[in-house]
């Protein structure tokens, strides 16, 4: 693989957390340039001016870890555009600072706690993906909370689901249970109606902000398609 | 009031604006962000249908002819509350306050209702504008919206935060019972996720004689206020956005939005807002009283829109939160049976079984 390929990879590797999804396939990428020397320059932009900070602060983080470790990157540097707190943001990651010291004054901790809450989320969102098509073909509460990762027809929402299982420290092997509270504790067969209720409302929840998002950002980029 | 199939609603606007984004209004040195939320705003505007489109121009600011004509003429709307939005960072007067939409409703007495706003990092001087506002303007309801940027620097609050308890009791003294709470996208700390519920949960725990309407129903966290409101019966979902954002541009979407608010929030709990100047009211009231779920499979456990639920969500509810008069050819029969709220049924089943809720 080329290195152009390889960063283009990567950058597919990064989340917007809060809608888990890649930021290439949100549209987020701008632009993305690979100089012959291994220097690589990313762009990214976003839906609205006031994209919420800390989100916006961890793209921009995670694309440019994600970019630094290509083989063959030399230096990265990644861009925020159009937003509010693009000074703010760019300065931070370019100095390899966290949250806290990028935002000084405002901020009490660095991220891994939204982090986590919105893996949380994908992870019940992914269990409506998988068993959703299990529910309309008859499977009742009992059949579902005996499910194991391992007994579900293997899926790309399978795949993911077991990804963000893994990121989250939760068990994601084939005897693992599919239906799970977010805190790794089973959901016992008379939980299930509830618990299915409230994983495709997560989805719904989730899904709804990635397509008001992409519609937007469309709306506010029109003509210019971005890359990935 | 709009007539259709020989129906008629009685139709309440709960959420709309009189705003002014003109040049003329930026603060100095902060233009960039006057400019980035209108252009915001002009973004969700496009996801209406086409031939309702303004030009940016006449987006800035519209006239107060061009309102009355859009909300009352053309639009059906027979009541409509103001919510007032400072955002005096960057609107040097404001972008709609008090006084601007007072000013809408002093030559239209029968028209509207005006809501007004407190944002507790005011403090005293905040306490007092409050009881100047709802004086002479009879409040009923206020808008907080905090996200609002303020002066100190403060990029953000919420509602339980301790000075936030003080101005709503105050509310409470005042007689102001419908607080309107909007959501994101900044909140101080920065690192808190900004459009969280949690705040909105346990005050309406602590003022339970306040009715709590969630703009925009939490979007883009309508899975947490679904599931926050289905435990808290003074939490109403503001339906401005959800209508507005979706119906035409996203109908499944919408369709699943609507399913899962009439399961878990119900009818009963459901209010209608254009967020005019955002979208017209026309084309939003007209789509929605011709909307019904689709019979798609996918659809079919959601239920199913009546006549009666129309009428409740496009105004009377609102009406009874507001005390508006419903003349009686628009009024529901009362004995209009049980709340339809399934999820709470859900709920209580969960709980009879003996798992968590």
């Amino acid at each position: 693989m080329n290195l152009r390929d390889a960063v283009r990879q990567a950058l597919g590797t990064v989340l917007d957390p809060e809608i888990d999804e890649p930021i290439t396939d949100l549209g987020f990428v701008a632009s993305c340039t690979v100089s012959g020397d291994g220097v690589v320059t990313v762009r990214l932009r976003l839906p609205t001016f006031f994209c919420a900070p800390n989100f916006s602060f961890l793209m921009v983080a995670d694309a440019y870890d994600a970019v630094s470790a290509v083989e063959g990157v030399t230096r990265a540097e990644v861009l925020l555009e159009d937003h509010h707190a693009a000074a703010e943001i760019n300065r931070g990651i370019a100095a390899h600072a966290g949250f806290v010291e990028t935002f000084a004054g405002e901020a009490a901790a660095e991220l891994d706690e939204l982090r986590r809450y919105f893996l949380e989320k994908a992870v019940v969102a992914g269990q409506d993906r998988v068993a959703r098509p299990l529910v309309d073909a008859g499977a009742g509460p009992d059949e579902l909370a005996s499910l194991t990762l391992g007994s579900v027809p293997g899926s790309p929402a399978l795949d993911r689901l077991r990804r963000r299982r893994t990121a989250l420290g939760l068990p994601s092997d084939d005897g693992a249970p599919l239906l799970l509270h977010p805190d790794g504790n089973p959901v016992a067969a008379e939980q299930v109606p509830l618990h299915l209720r409230r994983a495709r409302l997560t989805r719904l929840g989730m899904e709804a902000n990635g397509e008001l998002c992409t519609s937007i950002l469309r709306t506010r980029y029109r003509g210019t398609l971005g890359t990935g | 009031m709009y007539e259709k199939d020989g129906d008629k609603y009685f139709v309440v606007d709960s959420h709309m604006h009189f705003w002014d984004a003109s040049r003329e209004n930026w603060v100095q040195g902060r233009e960039q962000y006057a400019k980035g939320w209108i252009d915001c705003f002009y973004g969700y505007h496009q996801l209406a249908p086409p031939e309702t489109h303004w030009d940016y121009e006449h987006y800035l600011r519209v006239s107060e002819e061009d309102l009355m004509k859009d909300v009352f003429e053309d639009g059906h709307v027979d009541r409509a509350i103001f919510q007032s939005t400072y955002l005096k960072y960057w609107y040097r007067d404001g972008f709609n306050t008090v006084e601007q939409n007072g000013s809408l409703l002093e030559r239209h007495p029968d028209r509207f209702i005006v809501n007004g706003r407190f944002d507790p990092r005011d403090g005293e001087a905040g306490l007092r504008q409050l009881e100047e506002d709802a004086r002479r303007w009879n409040l009923k309801g206020v808008k907080v919206y905090t996200a609002e940027w303020h002066e100190n620097g403060s990029r953000g609050w919420k509602l339980t935060d301790p000075e936030s308890y003080r101005f709503l009791e105050k509310c409470r003294e005042l007689g102001i019972k419908n607080i309107h709470a909007h959501k994101g996208p900044t909140i101080w700390p920065l690192d808190k996720d900004a459009f969280s519920m949690e705040d909105v949960d346990r005050t309406a725990t602590d003022f339970p004689d306040l009715n709590f309407v969630i703009e925009h129903a939490g979007i883009p966290r309508i899975d947490d206020f679904a599931y926050m409101a289905v435990q808290e019966p003074n939490v109403y979902a503001g339906l401005s956005v959800v209508i507005g954002a979706h119906m035409h541009a996203r109908p499944k979407t919408f369709a699943r939005f609507m399913g899962e608010l009439l399961f878990w929030v119900g009818e009963d709990r459901m209010t209608f807002g254009s967020d005019y100047n955002i979208w017209t009211p026309k084309w939003q009231i007209e789509g929605f009283v011709d909307w019904q779920m689709p019979d798609d499979e996918a659809f079919s456990d959601y239920p199913r829109l009546t006549t009666a639920t129309k009428k409740k969500i496009l105004g009377l509810n609102a009406a009874k939160l507001y005390g508006i008069d419903v003349p009686a050819e628009c009024r529901l029969p009362t004995s209009a049976g049980e709340q339809e709220q399934p999820g709470e049924q859900l709920l209580t089943e969960a709980a009879a079984a003996g798992s968590p809720a």
